[in-house]
């Protein structure tokens, strides 16, 4: 599948995928860890919905059976052993039936979590997810240096094959959620941890951060494109060429806007002389459906418009305003537009 | 006055004493609460260290253990000190003023002592609080002490002070003997916050 | 326990006796503003703890307000992330450090607990009154903080490395520190008040098996306060050196960690909130046992409970913690010791139950203040169960199930009890009942209200809303959810304003309530209302749990007290028999002061290291002032009690 199909198919699914409502819902799983979790949370819901309904019974048919519509005090009651005997039985048989469903609860949570966190599969793909205030460094690291991919907020994968996701941060604690796909896992400063995931269907699924981490926490998305192993064979040898050669003139000129400006002092763009960490890899920038943490759509006003203020639209972000001349900033995005 | 006077049944107090020592006192179990709440604070501190610990290779990371001279010096002063508090916390209850204001004195003189012993021995840490996470922990945990130290040391002038006045009877005397608890607390506190400090660095 | 010859006495306090007039005189409490200050009764400083922490209630609860209003509809623009992150940081500081605790444990604890022992004022009163202007004080900074735009904005628990000096800047996160300290040190002050009270100055014959249960709460939460909240006193404070001195106890990388400040902030955190339902529980379990007319069912197996549940407390507190991928073993540990907690609330729940069933219930408005703490405290606690179970967790943690789950068990253990027991005690505080109809409009307003918000942010949580998210976009469809969930708030709104009616004209009109308007057991209910400066004409004696509906016309009254001085009956700690008197050190101006000295010293710190320099003599001579033993007293002469 040629580059402008496969980006096309993205768009389609990236459409679909906002009619569905249920991309960032517990209760759709589309991978067996969430389908698990979801599992186990109508298992204790239909257990604790039993006890709602009896314990409400209780207080009703006490408060039903003894009420008196007196307003001054009655005189209290005497001790009544038969009474109290009676009441002992049944708080205690209460407590005893407590006991046990706790423990049910406590057994089913046990088996879930050993469930949702063993690996058996030996050829899993790995993903190193690193957080940053306020958007996430994807890459797929690999022993040679050219053979890793580097990539921003958009994680695509395989279907069908395990996905192992190891985390790290590099600012504050962030944590990495998809609803669908499985349960969220912080990204710590100064500590580094792994889980997995599978997803059985193709599809775009939405997460977001979920540990408060500052002004933009809000605007902390990314989405996980799963698809069949072969576009992801496809895609991930898309990422990994350098930078397409410009073939438009005024995408040329793109590229020397944005290597003459700001642009190169925090992204990199292979290729080219554009080579810093700080924000994310625009190598292949044209390929992902949305821009700036999954704020906006990847398409040419969005795009000039987050180049020239991106502080209106996210308060806060690290990237200053670039109050380009208009025919630069058509450029830059024509330019970046290029980079499938 | 309508309501009904009627006999009643009492239960009279008037022999009672008005001051009680030990455990009886209530300012011995407001002094109690205050002692846990400060040995809660020390536990959390000891564990942050031992956590810390667990964070780093090296121990201590790139630093001389603590140099022992006045850290040492400052143990032997603590365990001395026990002798007058002990001596103040014994004859307070018997009315002895003379011995409790002896006592006081000399306590005073091994509090100013280790005070003085305390800003040397910040001195020969071999760390600034700065440098790193072990460094913060080694001063926190001796500035905490100190704290304890010259709030002791206050607690125990002020007593002195009240015990060259004739207000030093009763309650100010079961008062002088919950100061020596207190003292107590203060050396149990500063020998284990030694052992981390001079000890752990060196022997773990 | 001796008893001496009967004498002649008069079975209430009309306040005309000979000796209610020398008592009077002896307990007075100052007049004028200074002596507003240098007030240390317990049952003022009691309902000014109540009266402040509502105060914050109300504040807390505009700032609610703004936050439903600003996430009513997706991309509102009405508040923008820089205000919107000091608004929830404020409303969840507000709530738990400036309303709940201040209200439910120091305000009710203040005010009722000497009253139930028995006694003529809580113990160390001096450090009661400035442990509430030290409340007052770190109150002051948060607020004049958030109205100078220096509000923290990194949420109530201000986790690092967000809230470190490298992510902010400024003075924020120095001042939610701060706020911790006041807050932690008032809480501890009365911590100590309380626990000496219920220790020692219980009155002669209540031993600690005729405690009434408040009682008994009363004591374990604040064992619970004196060993949690030195761990977020030492939290803040790291967080402070770390912020203000460049120490590096969080900052991975000078070797220190980001996760300790989790463990140490919720091995405060999880037990403050047993800190927040454990007073709850109690005027409950008081209020249930009026209004069945019967005795509480079940008195051992809910002492048992509350006990349990305050170690229990102390085990749970990594389940905050499970996002941050500990190994499986604790993880399980900390999902089964947070499921046995389940068990002591049980037995309580199963308690008042039965105590209902086998009584004759009254539902006047207290009481039914109570069934909507059932209801809703009930839903809290089961979707807690969802929360102890580490799958389930990792999905809905951080999210508007968590937010639905928690304001479930906050608002039902703290507010429905609190109203409870403010609509219980209005007359015993004020001499008057408050109104019925208008409190049960406040009820249902409040209670619908309630459960329209919280109920529905369930299912935002389920459909995978983050909580601390200041806007959404359109495409994750949760504006609908969240539009019904603001509508709620009109109704709880609606309800608060009836309630403040009710107060205001209730204390103007309302029915005069006399000793004891309800009938209940309570020791509070043998005096007038509002109570006597000396609170008891005669100390009493007690021969059961239930003092007033067990004790024979005939029981016993303490003499021998002397009434020219404030003389205070101390007795065991187990048995409560009499063992020695003591002297209340009376009114004073000295604990205002040293209060104003340490907050300055506090403040300044934030700003300048010589604050402390400074600060430090001004506390001392502040404090030495305090304790320094004033003029002789009087010589004792015989007590002249009848």
């Amino acid at each position: 599948m040629n580059v402008v199909g496969n980006s096309a198919l993205h768009m389609l699914l990236a459409q679909a995928a906002v009619l569905h409502l249920d991309r960032h819902s517990i209760l759709h799983p589309a991978a067996p860890q969430a389908g698990h979790i979801e599992w186990l949370y109508w298992f204790i819901f239909w257990i604790l919905l039993a006890v709602f309904v009896l314990m409400i019974g209780a207080f009703s048919r006490a408060a039903g059976k003894t009420r008196v519509a007196v307003s001054h005090p009655l005189p209290v009651m005497e001790k009544d052993e038969i009474a109290d005997r009676r009441a002992g039985w049944g708080v205690g048989l209460a407590t005893g039936i407590t006991v046990i469903t706790l423990f049910v609860v406590l057994v089913f949570s046990v088996i879930t979590g050993k469930r949702v966190e063993g690996l058996t599969s030996k050829d899993p793909v790995t993903i190193q997810i690193t957080g940053h205030q306020w958007w996430w460094e994807v890459t797929y690291p690999n022993p040679q240096a050219d053979q890793t991919v580097t990539t921003a907020n958009e994680i695509h994968v395989p279907v069908g094959t395990p996905v192992v996701v190891l985390t790290s941060s590099k600012d504050v604690i962030h944590s990495f959620w998809a609803p669908n796909i499985t349960g969220k896992r912080d990204l710590l400063p100064g500590y580094s941890s792994a889980f997995w995931f599978e997803i059985e269907k193709p599809g775009i699924y939405h997460g977001q951060c979920a540990e408060f981490c500052g002004l933009q926490h809000a605007h902390m998305g990314f989405s996980i494109v799963a698809e069949p192993v072969d576009e992801f064979k496809a895609w991930e040898q898309q990422q990994l060429k350098i930078a397409a050669e410009p073939s438009t003139s005024e995408a040329v000129r793109g590229r020397e806007v944005f290597l003459t400006h700001a642009c190169l002092m925090c992204h990199t763009i292979r290729g080219t002389d554009a080579g810093s960490r700080l924000g994310p890899d625009l190598t292949h920038v044209a390929s992902r459906n949305m821009i700036a943490a999954e704020t906006l759509p990847n398409t040419a006003g969005a795009l000039a418009g987050w180049i020239v203020d991106p502080q209106r639209i996210k308060p806060g972000t690290a990237m200053s305003p670039n109050p380009l001349a208009p025919d630069d900033l058509q450029a830059v995005v024509a330019y970046l537009q290029s980079l499938h | 006055m309508n309501a009904p006077v009627r006999r009643r049944l009492t239960l009279d107090v008037s022999d009672l004493p008005g001051v009680a020592f030990g455990h009886r006192n209530t300012t011995w179990l407001a002094n109690v609460f205050f002692m846990v709440i400060e040995a809660m604070m020390f536990a959390l501190m000891f564990a942050t260290y031992f956590y810390l610990r667990t964070r780093s290779t090296d121990w201590p990371p790139g630093h001389l253990p603590p140099a022992l001279q006045y850290g040492m010096a400052n143990a032997v002063i603590f365990l001395v000190s026990v002798v007058p508090a002990w001596t103040v916390r014994k004859r307070a209850p018997e009315g002895d003023r003379r011995a409790v204001k002896n006592g006081l004195l000399v306590l005073t003189a091994f509090a100013v002592a280790a005070t003085i012993l305390r800003i040397f021995e910040f001195s020969t840490l071999n760390c600034r609080w700065s440098d790193d996470a072990y460094s913060s922990t080694v001063w926190v945990l001796i500035g905490m002490h100190s704290g304890h130290l010259v709030t002791e040391l206050i607690e125990t002038v002020v007593l002195l002070a009240i015990s060259f006045t004739p207000k030093m009877e009763g309650t100010r005397l079961a008062d002088a003997a919950i100061n020596s608890d207190y003292w107590y607390f203060v050396v149990i506190t500063g020998l284990i916050v030694d052992g981390l400090i001079y000890g752990t660095t060196r022997f773990l | 326990m001796a008893v001496a010859e009967p004498i002649l006495g008069n079975d209430q306090d009309t306040g005309q006796s000979v000796l209610a007039h020398r008592l009077a005189r002896t307990w007075r409490q100052p007049r004028g503003l200074w002596g507003w200050f240098s007030n240390t009764h317990h049952t003022d400083i009691g309902i000014r703890f109540m009266v402040t922490a509502f105060i914050f209630l109300l504040l807390g609860g505009i700032l609610a307000v703004l936050i439903r209003l600003q996430l009513v509809r997706p991309e509102n623009s009405l508040i923008g992330p820089d205000l919107y992150n000091q608004v929830f940081t404020m409303h969840g500081s507000t709530m738990i450090f400036l309303f709940a605790v201040p209200m439910m444990f120091q305000g009710f604890g203040v005010y009722v607990v000497p009253l139930m022992c028995g006694a003529r004022n809580i113990a160390f009163p001096r450090l009661n009154a400035f442990s509430y202007y030290l409340y007052v004080g770190g109150a002051l900074v948060l607020w004049g903080g958030f109205l100078t735009n220096t509000g923290p904005d990194v949420g109530w628990f201000a986790y690092v490395p967000l809230s470190g000096p490298a992510y902010s800047p400024g003075h924020r996160a120095d001042i939610w520190s701060q706020m911790i300290t006041f807050t932690e040190v008032s809480a501890l002050g009365v911590a100590i008040c309380i626990a000496t009270t219920i220790l020692r100055y219980r009155a002669p014959g209540m031993t600690l098996n005729r405690m009434p249960i408040l009682l008994w709460e009363k004591l374990v939460i604040s064992l619970a306060v004196i060993f949690a909240m030195p761990a977020v006193m030492i939290a803040s404070g790291l967080l402070l050196l770390d912020r203000l001195v460049g120490t590096h106890f969080f900052n991975p990388a000078e070797g220190g960690d980001v996760l300790l400040y989790q463990h140490l902030f919720w091995f405060f955190g999880h037990p403050e909130v047993y800190i927040i339902f454990l007073p709850g529980a109690a005027i409950v379990s008081t209020v249930v046992e009026c209004f069945s007319r019967r005795r509480i069912f079940g008195y051992t197996p809910i002492v048992v409970s509350v006990v349990a549940t305050g170690f229990l407390g102390f085990s749970v507190w990594v389940h905050h913690m499970f996002a941050t991928g500990l190994p499986q073993l604790s993880e399980s540990f900390f999902t089964a010791a947070s499921l046995m907690i389940v068990i002591p609330t049980g037995v309580q729940f199963f308690c008042w139950v039965a105590t209902i069933w086998h009584g004759r219930l009254q539902l006047r408005l207290p009481m039914l203040w109570c069934f909507g703490f059932f209801f809703v405290f009930l839903i809290g606690g089961l979707s807690g169960v969802m929360l102890a179970s580490v799958p389930v967790d990792l999905q809905v943690h951080d999210t508007y199930f968590v937010v639905a789950h928690f304001h479930y068990v906050l608002i039902g253990g703290a507010l429905f009890p609190m109203f409870a027991g403010i609509y219980f005690w209005f007359p015993k505080m004020t001499g008057r009942i408050a109104d019925t109809t208008l409190g049960k409009w406040h009820f249902w307003l409040f209670f619908i209200g309630f459960n329209i918000t919280f109920f529905t942010l369930h299912f935002l949580g389920l459909h995978g809303m983050p909580r601390r998210v200041y806007t959404y976009g359109p495409d994750m469809h949760w504006h609908g959810l969240n539009a019904v969930a603001s509508s709620g708030v009109v109704f709880m709104t609606a309800g608060l304003l009836v309630f403040l009616v009710n107060v205001f004209r209730s204390l103007r009109t309302g029915e005069t309530a006399g000793n004891n308007p309800w009938g209940d057991a309570g020791l509070e209910w043998s005096m007038s209302s509002p109570p006597p400066p000396y609170n008891f004409l005669h100390v009493p004696t007690v021969g059961g749990r239930d003092p007033l509906w067990d004790d024979p016309p005939d029981q016993p009254v303490v003499v021998g007290l002397r009434d020219d001085i404030r003389e205070t009956l101390v007795t065991h700690s187990l048995d409560a028999d009499p063992q020695h008197k003591d002297e209340d050190p009376g009114p004073s101006i000295w604990p205002f002061l040293a209060s104003v000295a340490v907050s300055a010293a506090f403040v300044g710190s934030i700003f300048t290291p010589w604050a402390v320099p400074i600060g430090a003599p001004l506390v001392i001579v502040t404090l030495v002032g305090w304790l320094w033993p004033h003029g002789p007293s009087p010589t004792p002469r015989p007590a002249e009690e009848v």
